[in-house]
């Protein structure tokens, strides 16, 4: 297999703005090979899929396509020169049947009905309407449609992603014999389980470059890891906290208790405790359940099974203000979510003061006045563009949906990534206030993206991996490589040479290897 | 306010305008109010008198009081269509009511249907999630049909109009129409209750992120429920007053009213996705239509060149108006 490569990418770069998603991405897949496509949150693995795709432009770099180079503008292009995607969401129109879909993209029926039969699907009609179709089925239907075209090389995000077991064995199956028949396969995953039975190479993107091209044999993920990581693998000290800062003696009872918590499909059995004065953090890769986690202890979604107790006793939150009567404020990672965004600072914060049917009358504006301004003084709000919040810098934005619940004086906080996309200086200053927050005896829940925020705020640290919690560390014990092997699933404390790849039981995936 | 406005001085003329305009959006619909008396002054000399402005006013108040409706609503995101029905069901229940009841026993029945039908389109929108175009448009044909039932019940007995409420449609004193002690306080609760009360807020919020509002607690069915009852007791109000001001109850009797009413909220600068707006500026929008009607009346047009021309200038003008406010 030492061709020429079927699809070669390099210099791949996409800045949005002043922010660079992508600056030196390569990728070259060689026919027959099943090629892993890896990275932490944010490395740019969805950028460069989408340029591969025709879905975005790049700004610059090279895409070469059996020794071809092709501009690939638009998904019809990227189909065109061979190359296809198989996203994580089912991308069949639900109101036609499955046949009319296949028609509107040209999709040859026979050869569609036999990928199907072949990928255990066996009582498929073509008549049924995709609504009606089982998300499982349909992501299915999805890879069949893709292969009955024969694509040169085909993309998968995700691809076993809410598949039941027996389904997720058969889609491996297939893809490994697309290698097998000289075409090739592009393999996004987080499940080195899954990259290990099936893929022959790994290419690692960190912060928006290609950092490594790597040969899965046994062992790889540990060099894996350290690529994702980079530099940043060396061990960092926690600092010795302040007296002001540190946690306040652990009370008999947790303020806020999880007890097998179910919610749909993404959340499984997820038990943990939140204590006065402690601020746990929650560490995943993208979409493992901790959105559905939050949602379901901030009243937003109602969890299909399992219990929430707040000090002590049970609770059924049917809408957010149940939570927030328990005192339990949710904070969401997008911004957009949580603000009034035409509307001034001092309305933001004070937003939850009106909820209730009793505060719907006249508003005590020297009272409100003030408490608005001990929130902005605290959090040190630049209230130069106070008249609109859309008006103010991102950073300020996310000191406004925190202080509207200092404010409102809640007692536990749940901040859903709330440093995303915010510069340095403002990230310090949300470390130190939610120290101080925990200080004073309440609790937070902090999801965080970034590895390295989690030994500067937390106590404890919740790791969570296909809707299951996989482990909870001490601060101390919580580096990052240590966080991104459990994030990624791997058992904690194993090396290399008794990695997960040489464990015959992680898989039951075949044996072959080239 | 004042930072915005107290730019660097070297900012050139035109745009210092459009700053200043920005933040005073009232400014440019008073001008824009002047322009249009000072028009129908050279067109017809002399008819501007104190005696126009009375009449002026008068016919302005109904179509300001169902375009704070429309206000209201729309800040939310809404509309409320069925603001024309509901005028008309109290007044002609008020009308036939008066002739055997009690002035206060006809009062409760003329605005029971206000209520039921403000009810109705709250649930509906906040707890159904019924578009509000079609909820209240949906409501509005029912309320129709049930006054035709309704009619057909009192044919005999006839309808009267209370002096009362003529003495408030038509009557002046001092030169001020009557009809502003109704409407001044009335407007006023309105602003008040916009600007410094919890509901207020929550009626800018909710249109402006739904969402941010759920996740701080608020229950959007409450909100919404409470103002579509609060925008029909308005609008039964308004039935009350324009009675009085037409003196001829009949089955369509404030339909006429209800477009101009979310046009006149529109020309005052509220937006129609939510958030943004405010009552002070429908009040001066009611007063531009209202003279913009008289201007094209006393042009002599046929019907169908004068609602062409109204309907020209009503989109010349909201255009205009929000590219002079808009900052963006």
């Amino acid at each position: 297999m030492t061709s020429s490569p079927l699809l070669d990418a390099s210099g791949v770069a996409k800045n949005y703005g002043a922010v660079a998603a992508l600056r030196n991405a390569s990728l070259s897949v060689l026919p027959g090979e099943v090629h892993a496509l890896m990275g932490a949150n944010g490395a740019g693995k969805s950028t460069l899929v989408k340029i591969l795709t025709g879905a975005i432009s790049a700004n610059a770099g090279r895409i070469l396509i059996r020794g071809e180079a092709r501009d690939i503008r638009s998904p019809a292009a990227a189909r065109g020169a061979g190359l296809l995607p198989v996203y994580q969401e089912p991308s069949l129109i639900p109101d036609l049947d499955v046949l009319s879909n296949l028609r509107l993209t040209g999709t040859p029926v026979e050869p569609f009905r036999a990928w199907v039969r072949e990928l255990g699907i066996a009582d498929l009609d073509l008549r049924d309407t995709a609504r009606d179709i089982p998300l499982a089925v349909l992501r299915v239907l999805d890879l069949a449609r893709a292969l009955a075209v024969e694509p040169a090389v085909l993309l998968l995000d995700e691809m076993t992603a809410a598949l039941p077991a027996n389904l997720a064995e058969k889609v491996l199956e297939v893809v490994r014999r697309q290698g097998d028949a000289g075409r090739a396969v592009i393999f996004i995953s987080h499940r080195f389980v899954e990259i290990s039975a099936l893929c022959d190479r790994a290419t690692v993107l960190r912060d928006g470059e290609t950092v490594g091209v790597v040969d899965i044999v046994p062992g790889v993920e540990e060099k894996i890891v350290e690529l994702m990581l980079g530099t940043r693998i060396v061990k960092t000290h926690v600092a010795a906290r302040s007296a002001a800062e540190k946690a306040a003696p652990a009370p008999a009872r947790p303020r806020l208790a999880v007890h097998k918590l179910r919610a749909g499909t993404k959340l499984n059995d997820i038990s943990f405790d939140l204590g006065d004065g402690e601020v746990a953090g929650v560490v995943a890769l993208e979409g493992q359940g901790q959105d559905e986690l939050f949602a379901a202890l901030a009243g937003s979604i109602r969890p299909s099974g399992g219990t929430i107790e707040v000090d002590g006793s049970p609770v059924k939150f049917a809408h957010p203000i149940d939570a927030i009567r328990a005192g339990i404020a949710y904070v969401p990672g997008d911004r957009s979510e949580a603000l009034a965004m035409q509307r001034s600072v001092r309305e933001n914060i004070a937003l939850p003061f009106s909820a209730a049917l009793r505060n719907w009358g006249p508003i005590n504006m020297r009272k409100e006045r003030a408490t608005v301004l001990s929130a902005i003084e605290r959090l040190q709000i630049d209230t130069r563009a106070q008249g609109e919040v859309q008006r103010l810098s991102g950073g300020n934005q996310q000191k406004v949906t925190i202080a509207r619940w200092i404010a409102a004086d809640a007692r536990t906080i749940l901040c859903f990534d709330p440093t995303r996309g915010i510069d340095v200086g403002t990230k310090q200053e949300i470390y130190k206030l939610l120290r101080e927050f925990a200080g004073h005896g309440k609790s937070v829940l902090f999801y965080t993206s970034e590895l390295e925020e989690v030994q500067r705020v937390c106590d404890r640290v919740i790791v969570i991996f296909g809707g299951r919690l996989v482990d909870i560390f001490p601060v101390e014990e919580a580096d990052e490589p240590a966080l991104m092997r459990a994030a990624y699933g791997l058992p904690r404390g194993t090396k290399a040479d008794i990695g997960i790849l040489a464990d015959p039981t992680a898989s039951d995936a075949p044996e072959a290897k080239p | 306010m004042s930072n915005a406005a107290t730019g660097p001085q070297s900012v050139p003329y035109g745009r210092r305008v459009k700053r200043f305009m920005a933040d005073r959006p009232l400014i440019p619909l008073i001008i824009l109010l002047v322009m249009l008396v000072v028009i129908l002054q050279i067109l017809r000399p002399g008819i501007v008198n104190e005696r126009w402005i009375a009449n002026t006013i008068k016919f302005a108040i109904p179509l300001a009081i169902l375009a704070g409706c429309q206000t209201m609503t729309m800040l939310t995101g809404g509309i409320d269509l069925s603001v024309g029905t509901v005028a008309t069901m109290s007044a002609f229940i008020m009308a036939t009511q008066i002739v055997n009841q009690d002035p206060a026993v006809a009062f409760l029945l003329a605005m029971m249907p206000a209520v039921l039908i403000g009810v109705i389109n709250g649930i509906g929108v906040g707890v159904f999630r019924v578009h509000p175009l079609i909820m209240t448009l949906g409501t509005s044909l029912i309320g129709t049909g049930c006054l035709q039932v309704y009619q057909r019940t009192v044919i005999a007995s006839g309808a009267k109009i209370p002096d009362f409420l003529a003495w408030l449609g038509t009557g002046v004193t001092l030169g001020f129409p009557n009809a502003l002690l109704l409407f001044v306080p009335l407007a006023a609760l309105i602003v008040f209750t916009l600007a410094r009360t919890g509901f207020g807020r929550l009626l800018y919020a909710v249109g402006d992120n739904e969402r941010a509002t759920r996740l701080s607690g608020v229950q959007y069915w409450q909100v919404i429920t409470a103002l579509y009852v609060t925008s029909s007791l308005l609008a039964g109000i308004t039935g009350l007053l324009y009675i009085g001001l037409i003196k001829a109850p009949s089955l369509s009797l404030a339909e006429p009213l209800v477009l101009p009413s979310v046009a006149a909220a529109v020309i005052g600068g509220t937006s129609i996705f939510g958030g943004r707006g405010g009552y002070t500026g429908t009040i001066i929008g009611a007063l531009i239509l209202t003279v913009l009607t008289t201007l094209l009346t006393i042009l002599q047009m046929p019907e169908g060149a004068r609602r062409i021309l109204f309907g020209l200038i009503v989109l010349f003008v909201t255009a205009a108006y929000l590219r002079i406010v808009e900052e963006r």
